[in-house]
């Protein structure tokens, strides 16, 4: 399967302020993300010709594609809202791939933002906390959400013998990489000891296990790689791309130590002709630091069980084997609901154009990304690269 | 658990009607395929490993393992407040179906993974019985 390959490339990426961003809507962000793309792309509006964007928890429309198309006035020929939880970045950008692949449009804006931070009432927020689940078979157990990702690690801890210290790792290494970075949340370096002294949410996970709540955008211009040169920036290629779904409810999952992010990872690859040892940064979605273990399982970079001792010693840090998540991630940079992992796109974007500054990691040619949403549910893995291939 | 309620009752539907109802009688029921003798659970209008439509309702030992747990610190809402730390767990049904619920009767720090639980049901209003397992 390797139609995709090379077909399209980014050549737009931009972020708006994110963390809190009370003066701005959740409308506001999304237009404010399109626009910042544009001008990174150096194009107008009225050269884009198809829009995606994300659904907003905060100020959702029915048709919301629409409803930024019409905000904007943009009049786009091909317009699509997704949501697949934290995995929408990516399967929009596979959609936004094909549509541009077989001609259906030239030129992808995609828009997402949210401020669930700074634009939910309190009753509101407690319905984004609670409606997590089965109504009728998950709900009446009172589960939180970081209880669900606590199945997962309990499970992982019980299976491979993976340690609280080596879950804290992946905070550590985000909230190194954030202190690098301007832009980010949270900004405070953080020791191993200060996750596991955080209060425990739900056993065996800390609050600083778990990810952040805020505002902010992003937005990325795609078009076909032929096109691609003509614009602003040096475009970034679509090397691979491919997802996997296993379910919606967790307490339906096939397996709590292996997901679908398995399958996605391989027809990603499979599509780039690239393997784990080809990349050189990876930008992996990390709602509570279980997932980045597990997904460093499935996506090869180490075997099935190993990713707790894979993130100790500072690999997954700037300067070692597998520097990931060097804005700072969902853990420090910013988490605004769906669209947490499009920031990792303009991230992947600015380091393989090698605009980093002090996080940036020296000759980064190939990037993965990859998101994941629902409670491990839906995947998508992306493979960007700085050369067509 | 007490039940007060403000807690999440669920509210059946034509398709788990029958689950409810066998709740109510503090039974626990699962589906069974007759043709290919797959159990599930949850309810479902056909059997997921044949795909046959003639899926039974049959009564389930009632008895499981823990396959994994978290002792919740923070409750979800005020609702499951004054019920932590408490045990949110998945159990696999000696029958195979796996499903969601609460591990009661034991401190929560005694739960283990593969520990041997059974069912037992909380009464929390007239028509809704809710099933918890507890160490057997
Ligand atoms: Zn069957």
């Amino acid at each position: 399967m390797e139609s995709l390959r090379s077909q399209v490339a980014i050549v737009g990426a931009a972020d708006t302020e994110v963390g809190v961003v009370p003066h701005l809507s959740a409308t506001q962000l999304y237009v404010k993300a399109a626009k910042l793309a544009l001008e990174d792309a150096g194009i107008t509006k009225e050269q884009v010709d198809g829009l995606i964007t994300c659904t907003s928890f905060v100020e959702p429309y029915m048709y919301h594609a629409e409803m930024i198309a019409e905000y904007m006035q943009i009049f786009p020929r091909y317009c699509l809202n997704v949501a697949t939880g934290g995995g929408t970045t990516l399967a929009i950008m596979h959609h936004a791939a094909s549509a541009i692949a077989t001609g259906v449009c030239n030129t992808v804006l995609i828009t997402m933002a949210d401020n669930m931070l700074s634009g939910l009432s309190r009753d509101r927020a407690i319905e984004a906390m609670s409606t997590a689940g089965h109504a009728q078979f998950e709900r009446p157990y009172g589960p939180p959400i970081p209880g669900f990702y606590a199945l997962i690690a309990q499970a992982h801890m019980h299976a491979y013998g993976t340690t609280s210290e080596q879950l804290a790792a992946v905070a550590v290494a985000c909230r190194k990489h954030a202190s690098l970075n301007p832009a980010a949340q949270m900004r405070q370096p953080i020791t191993i000891d200060d996750v596991l002294n955080s209060k425990m949410i739900a056993h065996p996970l800390h609050l600083l296990d778990c990810s952040l709540v805020s505002d902010g955008g992003a937005a990325v211009v795609m078009t076909s790689a032929e096109r691609a040169k003509d614009f602003k920036n040096r475009p970034v290629y679509m090397l691979g791309v491919g997802e996997g779904h296993s379910h919606e409810h967790i307490s339906q999952a096939r397996s709590l130590t292996t997901s679908a992010a398995k399958e996605a990872g391989e027809r990603a690859y499979a599509m780039a002709g690239l393997g784990p040892k080809d990349i050189d940064v990876a930008e992996l979605y990390d709602c509570f630091t279980p997932v980045v273990i597990i997904e460093l399982e499935d996506l090869g970079f180490c075997p099935k069980g190993e990713g707790g001792r894979f993130v100790e010693g500072g690999r997954i840090e700037l300067g070692g084997e597998l520097p990931l998540n060097t804005h700072g991630g969902l853990m420090s940079h910013c988490h605004p609901g769906h669209p947490g992992s499009l920031f990792s796109i303009t991230e992947a974007v600015h380091q393989l154009r090698g605009e980093c500054g002090p996080r940036q990691v020296k000759e980064a040619e190939i990037a993965l990304v990859h998101g994941q949403g629902g409670i491990m549910s839906t995947h998508c893995s992306m493979i960007l690269g700085k050369e067509r291939g | 658990m007490a039940a007060p309620a403000s807690k999440p009752v669920p509210v059946p539907t034509r398709e788990t009607q029958p689950y409810w109802e066998g709740c109510k009688q503090h039974e626990l029921r699962i589906q069974k395929c007759p043709a290919c003798g797959h159990h599930q659970f949850y309810p479902r209008l056909y059997c997921t490993a044949c795909m046959s439509d003639r899926v039974e309702w049959v009564k389930a030992s009632g008895r499981g393992k823990v396959l994994s747990f978290t002792i919740v610190y923070r409750p979800v809402t005020q609702a499951f407040a004054a019920d932590v730390p408490y045990v949110v767990a998945l159990i696999t049904l000696d029958e195979g179906p796996q499903l969601m619920s609460n591990v009661v009767g034991c401190p929560p720090e005694k739960v283990q993974i593969g520990m041997p639980v059974e069912v037992t049901f909380e009464d929390w209003t007239e028509d809704i019985s809710v099933p918890k397992f507890k160490p057997v």
